[in-house]
């Protein structure tokens, strides 16, 4: 075994060392047979680190999480494989907005001031969502020309689904908007609107990237 | 689209739906992100700390991320996102442990003399029994490396050490474990 070789080995299999340097290497690997099987069981070494199989612990540990987090009453979660077509999912999407825009007609309805844990108002924030939803309303208004060009691509009842939920989301976004007028420092309506234009972009996205595929 | 891609897309989104579902405090969400995600975490924690360790700073990863998933704004995939808090965990808790710096190893076998013993063929220990008899540092440095897939410079960073120690870590956990590739 060539000592000084033998501690560059490493840096040689992972493709570290300069190009004079691995030249050289390369030059005593020719002559030196343990520093080739060296170089060989280091690679099989990578190869088993990265074939590692990840192993669920022995016991269950989501009780005490659940203790930990105040989950409350532990249900049994049987093994189960996720599977939604194409509607589910959307509706997914649109409860998730629905549920958030329970927030804002919360901000509108209340007569008490309402606390929320995302700050105080603070002016400045509408600046900043004024750029934001700027560069936004930019992006979707080209994904819905995808979307345009991409709907003959769907099925007609998911073309229904996708027409009614984008109508949904932006009435959540007037909504959030109208609220902003009257209140622009307003930290959660920013962080609302600015939640529920996210979403309705990956949802245009995702919807044109089905389409893409199944052209 | 083929099965298999859609497939693969659909789990994305519906990891992705229970991430905000739960970063909205719905518990039975979290639950499944917990039963799809802990044998990567655990997996991680057992070899990067002591096995007797790996299920309290499991939960300790999934109590951190429920408190921060409100953070969690779907930049990346949630998995990626938990699998780097989980290293926070562990890091954090290696600090507490007091072991940075002291018990790197610069030795020609860094499996003898741990738990005082000497490793001999004669011992059966599979590869990942060896690994996890790897002392601190060269451990670490090998999981986050060659199991994990980050680089040097990322890894120094972390365990604050130099670029330089972590490859020296790394080229003596590999030559340890050469002899465990057949168990």
């Amino acid at each position: 075994m060539n000592d000084q070789w033998t501690d560059r080995l490493s840096e040689y299999v992972d493709g570290e060392l300069a190009n004079g340097e691995r030249t050289a290497l390369e030059a005593h690997l020719a002559t030196c047979a343990a520093c080739r099987a060296t170089v060989e069981d280091l690679r099989k070494v990578v190869g088993r680190a990265r074939a590692l199989d990840d192993r669920a612990p022995k016991a269950d540990l989501w009780p005490g999480v659940a203790k930990r987090i105040g989950a409350g009453k532990v249900v049994e979660i049987r093994s189960r494989r996720f599977s939604f077509n194409v509607p589910q999912l959307i509706a997914a999407s649109i409860a998730l907005v629905l549920l958030s825009g329970g927030g804002v007609w919360m901000a509108l309805n209340q007569r008490a001031p309402v606390r929320f844990t995302t700050g105080p108002s603070r002016p400045g924030n509408e600046r900043t969502v004024a750029y934001w939803t700027g560069r936004t309303d930019a992006a979707i208004a080209d994904l819905q020309e995808d979307l345009q060009r991409n709907e003959s691509r769907l099925d007609t009842a998911t073309v229904r689904v996708v027409r009614e939920n984008l109508a949904l989301i932006d009435r959540a976004i007037g909504q959030a908007r109208a609220a902003l007028d009257a209140d622009p420092g307003n930290a959660y309506l920013n962080l609302h609107l600015a939640d529920t234009m996210r979403r309705k972009l990956e949802l245009l996205r995702r919807i044109n990237a089905i389409a893409t595929a199944q052209s | 689209m083929p099965r298999q891609v859609l497939e693969v897309t659909l789990t994305a989104d519906s990891v992705a739906a229970d991430a905000a579902l739960a970063a909205s405090g719905d518990a039975t969400a979290f639950e499944r992100l917990y039963r799809a995600h802990v044998a990567r975490v655990h997996s991680l924690v057992r070899r990067m700390l002591d096995a007797d360790e790996a299920d309290d700073l499991t939960q300790d990863v999934f109590v951190r991320a429920w408190d921060k998933l409100s953070t969690f704004r779907g930049e990346s995939a949630f998995g990626t996102w938990l699998h780097r808090l989980a290293i926070n965990v562990v890091l954090a808790r290696r600090k507490t442990l007091g072991v940075e710096r002291a018990r790197f190893h610069t030795g020609e076998n860094p499996l003898e003399g741990v738990s005082g013993r000497r490793v001999t063929p004669e011992i059966a220990m599979d590869f990942e029994e060896a690994l996890a008899n790897l002392p601190d540092g060269a451990r670490q440095v090998f999981v986050l490396h060659d199991v994990e897939g980050y680089r040097h410079e990322e890894i120094a960073r972390m365990l604050g050490v130099v670029p330089g120690t972590s490859k020296s870590q790394l080229h003596h956990a590999r030559m340890a474990l050469r002899r465990y590739l057949d168990r």
